[in-house]
């Protein structure tokens, strides 16, 4: 912990870490205008829509000028990312509710399966790459390909109904779908939320037991290893504190890119197993129309993705010296 | 000058003997090559395998009338729900349809969407990447671009898209080949930077050659490869996106017997109708697999490091 300190105090690492953070804004930037595009591109008028049919021309204008929906584009542009700012991002269609609330309710239960799935990936892949590399040609090694394989060409929804029907409907082991909140008891919680996270994080897993063999490798064959093995390393140590240390960057970078990845998966798999997070909220809200709520959620995850990239980067500095300076 | 008379008529007549032999030897040179590449090819048994599948699937598709025995959108009622039997392969769905010619169909949909987004973002990502690549300002406003598209995860851009768009087959195309462009344009930039750096492009800068021919005759051919590789995966990745989008309701409208669609109705009878997801299921897994080892395979052929 020291060092890390140590190494984030310094001058190279300062520089390096105000780098990282001027790059965020016009990716930010792009992200805002793309998200605005598509919400202009949505035919018909967004106040007529909040008015009713019952509405007349007059009231529809009227509401127009009241939204500002009148004004040029780039000053639309420039009131909406200002009202975002200030944490307006306007009203949801249904039950007269702000979208920031309707959001903040749908919360939790992503989290929940997000963390539990990417618990499982990591648990199933970091150790399964390990032996792979270790065991390179030899049955684990085959059996691990086999199931990377299967993981990258089985997409989640399509896991989880396989899963479903084995589990839920055969062998009535989980339940088909809903959800139990983590209020009623944590077993249940943990239970309700099983199934679904085995189907979102497979095909994580799958790819970073890949990245992990495959580094793993490239590690296990340089010349420092051969070193310590000739100085009489054992294998266990080798692996987990000579080897790891090299590899941790890129499983770094994999746990990160999963983690995002996984968020934007939810909307499928919440779907398939009625879980009431923001996927579920995003995909009813495209049969409700109700654009500013869809926008909300995918600048949510855009942020959190751009966010997490930052927080990956800064660990390569700390886990890279060499990435400070470049 | 050259000598004109005398040696230049001896060298006349050397010359395209010389010219024939020397075409001769590349021809073999490439024969050979070539020869070594599909040996290496059908050595590495998964791709062979991903090929077959990938084929199989090509023609079940192409010719679904002819062996699909019913009619993939005649509903039946009193046919609804059959499980798997000699006249229904794959039983029938909660509408009386036969499963295992919409299935059939389902196939023609889902290479139809691969095929053209996997193309069509290929070919656009390398003209916007090479665009890239030989303007330092325009560099910088697309690759920026770029990078704003790829911080919304694939799925939600493609689902936001559908949602602006309407459901419709021309828009799933539409929405995917949006969603891929910035990965093909990222890998063609960064390919064709390599290869300009290289001494034979720097030779044929010297040589005189215009910047129109170094691009299309020297720098697109060498980054096809890669190009083409990714392309596969692009294909593979977007049968699997278009069938989550019509799971949920927001890729190719109903009717159509598109697989997503087989599983959504599937899954609102999972407990009588197993057929309706395993099926379409084990389809849509096993082309996107064949498509992965394929993709995978020409890699590993294409790779020199691997020669």
């Amino acid at each position: 912990m020291r060092q890390i300190l140590l190494v984030v105090g310094g001058k190279v690492m300062q520089k390096f870490i105000a780098r990282r953070l001027l790059s965020v804004i016009p990716v930010v930037f792009v992200v805002s205008v793309v998200i605005f595009t598509l919400l202009k591109m949505v035919p018909g008028s967004p106040a007529a829509a909040m008015l009713g049919d019952l509405a007349t021309a007059d009231d529809i204008a009227a509401l127009e000028a009241k939204m500002g929906l009148d004004r040029p584009l780039v000053e639309q542009y420039f009131i909406w990312i200002g009202n975002m700012l200030h944490g307006d991002f306007g009203m949801s269609v249904v039950g007269n509710e702000t979208v920031a609330s309707v959001v903040f309710s749908h919360v939790k239960p992503t989290i929940s399966l997000t963390l539990y799935a990417l618990v499982i990936a990591t648990v199933i892949a970091i150790p399964m790459g390990m032996l792979a590399a270790r065991k390179k040609g030899t049955g684990a090694d085959h059996a691990a390909t086999v199931v990377s394989l299967a993981g990258i060409s089985l997409p989640s929804f399509l896991f989880g109904l396989f899963l479903m029907l084995i589990f839920a409907v055969k062998l009535r082991i989980f339940p088909v779908s809903g959800y139990v909140e983590m209020s009623r008891g944590l077993w249940p919680h943990i239970r309700s939320l099983t199934l679904p996270a085995i189907a979102l994080g497979f095909m994580n897993a799958a790819l970073m037991m890949r990245m992990t063999r495959s580094t793993l490798l490239e590690v296990l064959g340089s010349d420092y290893i051969r070193m310590a093995k000739a100085k009489g390393v054992r294998n266990v140590a080798l692996v987990a504190k000579h080897a790891l240390k090299n590899s941790l960057v890129t499983i770094i970078t994999m746990i990160g890119q999963s983690a995002v990845q996984m968020l934007a998966g939810a909307a499928v798999v919440e779907s398939l197993f009625a879980i009431p997070g923001l996927g579920q909220l995003m995909v009813n809200s495209i049969g409700r129309r109700d654009y500013y709520v869809i926008q909300a959620i995918v600048l949510l995850i855009a942020l959190f993705n751009v966010l997490i990239n930052i927080v990956v980067d800064l660990l390569y500095g700390v886990a890279d010296p060499r990435v400070r300076a470049a | 000058m050259l000598n004109t008379n005398g040696t230049g008529a001896e060298g006349a007549m050397t010359y395209p003997a010389a010219q024939n032999d020397l075409n001769l030897q590349r021809k073999k040179l490439a024969h050979e090559q070539a020869e070594i590449r599909l040996k290496k090819f059908t050595r590495n048994r998964a791709s062979v395998f991903g090929l077959a599948v990938v084929t199989l699937v090509v023609l079940l598709a192409v010719f679904a009338p002819v062996i699909a025995m019913h009619d993939p959108l005649t509903m039946n009622t009193a046919d609804r729900l059959q499980g798997i039997s000699a006249q229904h392969w794959f039983g029938t769905d909660n509408m009386g349809r036969d499963v295992f010619s919409r299935v059939l169909y389902g196939a023609r949909i889902s290479l139809t969407v691969g095929f053209t987004v996997g193309i069509t973002s290929g070919l656009l990502g390398l003209i916007i990447g090479l665009y890239a690549s030989t303007n330092q300002v325009a560099d910088n406003i697309l690759m920026r671009i770029c990078d704003g598209l790829k911080a919304i995860p694939s799925t939600l851009l493609a689902i936001t898209m559908m949602a602006v768009l309407g459901a419709d087959i021309k828009n799933v195309i539409i929405s995917l080949i949006v969603v891929n462009i910035p990965n093909m344009a990222r890998l063609a930039r960064s390919q064709a930077l390599v290869v300009r750096e290289q001494t034979y492009i720097e030779a044929m800068r010297c040589l005189g050659s215009s910047r129109k021919r170094i691009l299309w005759a020297h720098v697109v051919p060498n980054i096809l490869s890669p190009m083409i590789v990714q392309m596969t995966f692009v294909f593979a990745s977007a049968i699997i996106t278009e069938a989550a989008l019509s799971f949920l309701g927001a890729g190719v409208p109903a009717p159509a017997p598109s697989w997503g669609n087989i599983l959504k109705e599937g899954k609102d009878v999972i407990y009588t109708a197993w057929w309706m997801i395993l099926f379409p299921g084990i389809f849509t897994a096993l082309t996107v697999l064949g498509l992965n080892l394929l993709g995978d395979g020409v890699r590993d052929l294409m790779d020199p490091r691997n020669s």
